[in-house]
């Protein structure tokens, strides 16, 4: 059929890359402050559903009423569901293909009333399930962004 | 039009480089509220929601994913969105069909862009073909030059004439709070701004500006019932020419003509130079003012220039374009064409920052893609 | 005053992996022309042109613009609209619209992707929040292995149930010309199949496809001069819910569940099993096939599986869902959703060939994508 047909070319946009400077806000850029600084993690309260959102934004989306309660949350957390990804892509942040295998998951942190995705430390004995108890581990020097944890690891419980 | 269609509500943000205390969702939840506050409405009183915004700017596959919450689409149990990619004035005509086919009483139409995330001149190099032209290395800005060189040589207009455009627009910005640029500038400042391609200098381009802009619309019965000050929709039409430059006269635009043509039909005007008692006109660039100008109907072709030496389009002129600073002078892409719609509804309450004589008709325009391939009329009116 | 609409003509092309011999344009052309041959219409009766893709996928900015030539909008009206992995039913919702609106009497809806011409995984991770979601993403897979797992685990759901659903969409695409992969499937090959994105093998997922599809939508001004049996748009509906994937509800799809409560409510059916005569359903992947029908009401939480193993959605079943072979055997991203609402206007038309279900009344078609959305259409046979 049509592609093996050697007369036909292709052009490739070779290394192309569109570089972006995105915006944390105000309410993230608190966020990573609160990580790089004390190891802390932080949400913010509804003042309509009561309930707390991580990451923190300015808007619930279901009351659409703005948010400035802060709370902290976590750091424990309980894994709400998880996958282990095998193949291989392209990351779009580093143009580079992911390294494979790796673990991630949702994870509802204590206090929280939504998920926060982050890598899962997979154990060795690969047992992973939902309902698992998980802990953030720590970058030893950190730069107030998401890599500030290094992943999250199952903890007995 | 034979369903009477309102604008009931506006709200924009002020425009600026970089906004980097908001992110999209924040600027699209202030525009939001700050219409919902101007129609006197609760979001619960919303129906339905189009959202404006460009993959490529925003930097993010599915860009109007960013901004769901923010525009209360997940309210309640959730409302009927969707999104259009381009110019605001065109996800506007989404949302006034979506009230037309009887489904909705009223649409919010929000659009946000932060020309500063990125880069411009990548971004709108993608707009070229990737196979024939991409790697000439062309962006909005050289393409807009072609299109300036060939209407200045075309008619002889002149760069003073050029440069009378963002004098005029610069000086009514200063009465718009919303405007990104706000300084004044003499004719002298514009002709000694550094060449950008020519013939176009620094002060004869838009400015790239972070924002968002939200307006309803609402049908004949909700509009009489719950607004105050309705702006009702006389006429919209819009209309793409070739895509490559080469298969264009680049100093007209018939895709302009055609849409001018049909939304001044839908509205019963015969002679829009006379009817229209102001226009707002998507100008990224000083040139495009009088090049849409004649394809408006306002002035003959190549007259443009002498329509604004006539001072025909001052904010106390007959026919006021961009009293609010138009483009020139804060240009936040997909949220531009808005924009205009909002500030022509805004001259027709009398509620306009900048006001021209209480105009009965009021004209806005939106374009997408390279030198106006594709334009957007809409008439807007007081009864 | 509002039209009434109907879905008068379509046009596929025949789907591949890959598609070196045309550019984008032209493989958008090819399906424009077989729409207006099917609808015996020419570009001159066309009055607007709604197209939509995702622009990553090909690099192109301004895609209405650029494929001018190919989609007919030349010194026409013409929009993009998109919104991701729903952008081909969110066109569909578009063209009802527009044409429901009174401006248009013949509108052309596009949708295409060529989604060999970039890295489709890197592509859609980027559709994710840059600051939040993005480092961990891994595209569409690894969003719905999420959704696998927490369902699965909820339910006691196995891969084997999963599986029941890829061998019914690929031995329904083998009879669909226009299928990307048509080659029939057993249980055993899908779980033998390597293992990507816990718990999902290789042949869970959807393949990635080049392919356009073009609909005509038609008032009701001239609907029935074009076709002698017009597909009516009875009702859409969507739900765009979350923004950020950490707030999603995993364990049933809460987006389909509102979005199809509003569509019944508007058509007044009570029982879709028992009302709807076919489904075009956008699952891209295995065990969407049965979480997804339990959102639409077909069966209670967690007994979609029960649903699959009787039958009863298959060819000659109560309900056949994707006689097409679906998007487990097609998926052009921005095409998908499309090819859903041409495959129900096909089958209400009676002109779905080998795939024809039998005198079908109803029928019904979605798209998903974004985070975790859902769009719907219903359509009838009968004017509403």
């Amino acid at each position: 059929m049509a592609q093996k047909n050697p007369n036909l070319i292709t052009l490739s946009s070779g290394e192309a890359f569109q570089p972006f400077r995105y915006s944390v806000g105000l309410y993230g850029s608190r966020f990573f402050a609160e990580l790089k600084d004390n190891k802390r993690l932080m949400g913010v309260r509804c003042p309509g559903c009561r309930r707390v959102h991580v990451p923190p934004r300015p808007v619930c989306g279901p009351c659409y009423k703005r948010m400035e309660e802060w709370v902290e949350v976590g750091p424990l957390g309980t894994i709400a569901t998880f996958t282990i990804l095998r193949f291989a892509f392209i990351d779009p942040e580093t143009g580079q293909k992911k390294p494979v295998p790796y673990g991630y998951g949702l994870i509802r942190l204590d206090g929280a009333d939504t998920n926060f995705q982050h890598f899962l430390e997979l154990p060795k004995d690969g047992k992973v399930a939902i309902g698992m108890r998980v802990r953030p581990v720590f970058e030893e020097s950190r730069r107030g962004n998401l890599r500030d944890i290094k992943h999250f690891e199952i903890i007995e419980d | 039009m034979a369903d009477k269609p309102a604008i009931i509500g506006v709200g924009q943000t002020e425009f600026g480089a970089p906004k980097t205390d908001q992110t999209f969702a924040d600027l699209t939840y202030e525009a939001v509220n700050a219409a919902l506050v101007d129609a006197e409405l609760d979001i619960k009183d919303i129906d339905n929601i189009i959202t404006v915004s460009n993959d490529f700017w925003d930097g993010r596959t599915i860009s109007s994913m960013a901004v769901g919450d923010a525009v209360g689409a997940a309210f309640g149990q959730g409302k009927n969105i969707s999104t259009v990619e381009g110019d605001g004035a065109f996800g506007a005509f989404y949302g006034l069909a979506r009230i037309l086919s009887g489904s909705y009483q009223n649409t919010l139409v929000v659009a946000h862009s932060k020309g500063s995330e990125g880069d411009n001149r990548l971004i709108t190099n993608a707009f070229f073909d990737p196979i024939f032209e991409r790697s000439l290395g062309m962006d909005s800005v050289t393409a807009a030059a072609l299109q300036a060189k060939s209407y200045m040589e075309k008619y002889k207009i002149s760069p003073r004439q050029t440069a009378m455009v963002s004098v005029k627009n610069r000086a009514n910005a200063l009465k718009n709070p919303k405007a990104h640029l706000r300084e004044e500038l003499d004719i002298e400042d514009i002709l000694r701004s550094p060449q950008i391609a020519p013939p176009i200098r620094r002060h004869d381009a838009c400015p790239v500006s972070d924002g968002a802009a939200a307006l309803i619309l609402a049908n004949e019965d909700f509009a009489k019932k719950r607004s105050g000050k309705p702006v009702w929709v006389e006429g919209v039409a819009f209309c793409a020419d070739a895509y490559r430059l080469g298969e264009r006269a680049l100093w007209e635009s018939r895709a302009l003509r055609e849409a001018a043509k049909k939304a001044y039909a839908m509205a019963g005007i015969a002679d829009p130079r006379k009817e229209i008692g102001v226009a707002e006109i998507y100008e990224a660039f000083s040139y495009q003012e009088l090049l849409w100008s004649e394809e408006l109907g306002f002035a003959s072709p190549g007259g443009g220039g002498a329509l604004l030496e006539s001072r025909v389009t001052q904010t106390h002129g007959e026919l006021p374009v961009n009293p609010s600073g138009g483009c020139l002078s804060a240009h936040a892409v997909c949220a531009a064409g808005l924009v205009r719609m909002i500030e022509a509804a805004l001259q027709i309450r009398g509620d306009a920052a900048n006001p021209v004589r209480k105009p009965k008709k009021a004209l806005a325009h939106g374009q997408n893609g390279l030198c106006g391939q594709s334009h957007c009329v809409w008439i807007l009116g007081a009864n | 005053m509002a039209k009434r609409v109907a879905i008068v003509g379509s046009g596929q092309t025949n789907h591949m992996g890959s598609r070196p011999d045309v550019t984008g344009v032209e493989l958008i052309h090819e399906a424009v022309a077989k729409a207006l041959e099917s609808a015996g219409l020419t570009r001159d009766d066309i009055d607007g042109v709604v197209i939509g893709n995702m622009d990553h996928f090909e690099g192109i900015n301004g895609v209405e613009l650029w494929s001018i030539d190919g989609n007919g909008g030349f010194m026409k009206p013409t929009i993009k609209l998109t919104t991701g992995g729903t952008t081909g039913s969110t066109l569909a919702i578009g063209g009802y619209h527009l044409v429901a609106s009174g401006h248009f009497d013949r509108l052309l809806v596009i949708g295409w992707e060529k989604n060999s011409e970039s890295d489709t995984t890197g592509a859609i991770t980027t559709a994710f929040d840059p600051v939040w979601d993005r480092m961990v993403f891994a595209g569409a897979i690894s969003g719905l292995a999420l959704e696998a797992t927490a369902y699965s685990q909820k339910y006691g759901v196995t891969g084997k149930d999963a599986a029941r659903v890829v061998v019914r969409d690929r031995g329904n695409a083998v009879k669909n010309p226009h299928a990307h992969v048509r080659k029939e499937i057993t249980v055993e090959e899908v779980l033998r199949s390597p293992m990507i994105s816990d718990p999902l093998h290789f042949w869970d997922m959807c393949p990635r496809t080049d392919g356009a599809c073009a609909v005509i939508f038609a008032s009701e001004d001239v609907a029935e001069k074009i076709s002698p049996k017009p597909a009516w748009v009875w009702a859409t509906a969507n739900r765009h819910l979350y923004s950020m994937a950490g707030d999603v509800e995993f364990g049933s799809l809460r987006s389909l569940e509102l979005a199809a409560a509003e569509v019944y409510q508007k058509t007044g059916i009570k029982e879709p099993l028992k009302e709807i005569d076919v489904m075009e359903l956008y699952t891209p992947y295995s065990y969407a096939g049965l979480s997804w029908i339990e959102a639409l009401g077909l069966a209670r939480p967690g007994e979609g599986a029960k649903l699959l193993w009787d039958g009863a959605t298959d060819m000659g079943g109560e309900l056949p869902i994707n006689p097409s072979g679906g998007v487990i055997s097609t998926n052009p991203i921005g095409a998908t959703g499309l090819i859903r609402a041409a495959e129900c206007a096909l089958q209400i038309s009676g002109q779905a060939g080998e795939r024809q279900v039998p005198d079908v009344k109803v029928a019904l078609s979605t798209g998903f994508g974004g985070c975790y959305w859902s769009d719907i259409l219903m359509y009838g046979a009968k004017k509403p």
